[in-house]
């Protein structure tokens, strides 16, 4: 009986929890739409998030496009089949590595800060006093963040396609002696906007994600330094894993057949 | 609003049968409270006895489980979101920890209200705060400080100034001094009465600082087990006749009043 009352208590634990979320998100949103706006704290957001993300997403993108021609070499070369490297770079990269390790990445360095901040603000009674002059918590500190993850997102990723294939051309130019105009002209042969579309609208559900959880769990945390703490890691893990279960729905519905 | 709060038209706080748990415990059970215009009223009551629960159930932070709360005599408790907004208009707060933004600087924070919820042009709205902060004795130049820059005496200055910069009607103070040196208490505390008699507002604080309630009380309620024990005029506290009071105000630890020690 004890095990049944377990399941019970673990499932109804969890729709709730996707109700509160789903709340929560529907209430934030609601927000975006209906006045006042705040325009400079959905400015300094998306700042905080497109422009200073920037060099991580960068980093991360040179480096997988890199590995990618280098690993695909070794595995291609054995059949003769080099000339497939431009090819599998770019789909890999526009398709899924891109979206996905761009919002990993910017989940670690934005949902945690989001999820520390608003849970400071929280226990510091910051928000109640939002609520006492007059400013809906909702609309000034949910709906930028929402607004802002949703847009900059995006933004981001097309610029990580771009790096990530150029890390893929350099290691095959400078590394593996490709002929650079083949390279080029094969990566530009073979990509389709379906491709970097798909990579754009993960971006986009990635993003907002991210500030989701963020603010979610920063909104209600509880309990002083230690619940802040919580807080945080919460933010970053489920959003993490969020990513990862919204790429499999999202490549399913555009490509599954 | 003043002119129809003076011949005891509705009372500014009206609290009916107030109840409110969290999960098993009850915190507030069936609690009645009247606050009348331009009265200052502070709730006395230990820790954990209900009375920051009180205070956000009024404001509207936390809903209550049953019971009536009227402001001006319009029942706030179960208002849609924009009439709430409309009531917590007529609010101002000074927080505990002061609870100042610190992504803002100090004259940022105390004309918060001004810019965000009555569409103050910054300009004006900066000048406004500048007097404000020289009502609770800062100099301007604090105000391009960041609250993180300012001792804590500074800091709840500043809270009283962004709370009364909007010129509410009811303020509402959470532990004022806690926190603070005697001195620097007092002189919280004497800034507290002189903002609240300049504005003409009502005012409704929670302490547990016996000193600073007879300061600021002109009526004192005392909180006990989710209910108002005693309620009277300052003066007669001291001849309560309850003797919850009497210990508490005494502050002995013999007493009706059983701390729960546990260890």
């Amino acid at each position: 009986m004890n095990f049944l009352r377990l399941i019970g208590q673990v499932v109804l634990g969890f729709f709730s929890i996707v109700g509160r979320v789903s709340l929560f998100a529907l209430t934030g949103v609601s927000h975006i739409f209906r006045p006042p706006f705040f325009p400079r704290l959905v400015l300094r957001q998306m700042i905080e998030i497109g422009y200073y993300s920037l060099p991580v997403v960068g980093l991360t993108a040179i480096f997988t496009g890199m590995v990618l021609a280098l690993q695909s070499y070794t595995g291609f070369s054995r059949f003769s089949a080099e000339s497939a490297i431009p090819n599998v770079v770019v789909l890999s990269i526009t398709r899924e590595l891109g979206p996905v390790l761009a919002g990993l990445m910017v989940a670690g360095r934005i949902g945690a800060a989001m999820a520390a901040e608003l849970g400071t603000m929280r226990v510091t009674e910051q928000i109640d006093a939002l609520t006492t002059l007059s400013t809906n918590p909702f609309k000034y500190l949910i709906a930028p963040r929402l607004l802002a993850g949703l847009s900059m997102l995006p933004i981001l990723v097309l610029v990580a396609d771009l790096i990530g294939v150029l890390g893929g051309y350099l290691v095959s130019v400078h590394l593996l002696d490709f002929n650079a105009t083949t390279y080029l002209r094969n990566t530009w042969n073979f990509v389709e906007s379906p491709d970097i579309i798909s990579g754009l609208v993960k971006a986009a559900v990635f993003g907002f994600l991210i500030s989701l959880m963020g603010c979610y769990h920063g909104y209600y945390s509880k309990g002083g330094a230690q619940g802040v703490g919580q807080a945080t890691t919460n933010a970053v893990v489920s959003a993490a894993i969020l990513i990862l279960s919204f790429n499999y729905v999202i490549t399913a519905l555009f490509f599954g057949q | 609003m003043s002119e129809n709060g003076a011949n005891s038209a509705p009372k500014k706080i009206s609290v009916r049968g107030l109840t409110k748990s969290f999960g098993k415990k009850q915190v507030l059970q069936g609690l009645d409270i009247d606050v009348g215009a331009q009265e200052s009223l502070v709730v006395i009551g230990g820790s954990g006895t209900g009375k920051s629960v009180l205070i956000k159930s009024i404001i509207g932070l936390l809903n209550p489980d049953a019971g009536t709360i009227k402001i001006d005599g319009e029942t706030v408790t179960g208002m849609s979101g924009s009439e709430r907004e409309r009531i917590t208009g007529k609010f101002g707060m000074l927080f505990q920890g002061a609870a100042l933004f610190d992504s803002l600087t100090v004259w940022e924070n105390v004309a918060f209200g001004l810019i965000q919820a009555r569409g103050m042009a910054r300009g004006l709205a900066k000048e406004k705060a500048i007097a404000t902060l020289a009502q609770v004795g800062l100099s301007s130049d604090v105000g391009e400080l960041a609250p993180s820059e300012l001792s804590g005496g500074m800091q709840k200055r500043v809270g009283l100034a962004r709370a009364i910069a909007t010129e509410p009607e009811i303020i509402f103070f959470d532990e004022p001094t806690t926190g603070l040196d005697p001195i620097m208490g007092s002189v919280i505390d004497d800034l507290i009465s002189k903002c609240v008699r300049e504005l003409g507002a009502t005012a409704l604080s929670i302490t547990h600082d016996m000193a600073s309630a007879r300061r600021i009380a002109d009526r004192v309620a005392m909180i006990y087990e989710g209910r108002i024990i005693w309620d009277g005029p300052v003066s007669e506290i001291d001849n309560s006749g309850n003797p919850h009071v009497e210990q508490f105000i005494n502050g002995r630890s013999e007493g009706p009043i059983q701390m729960q020690v546990t260890g």
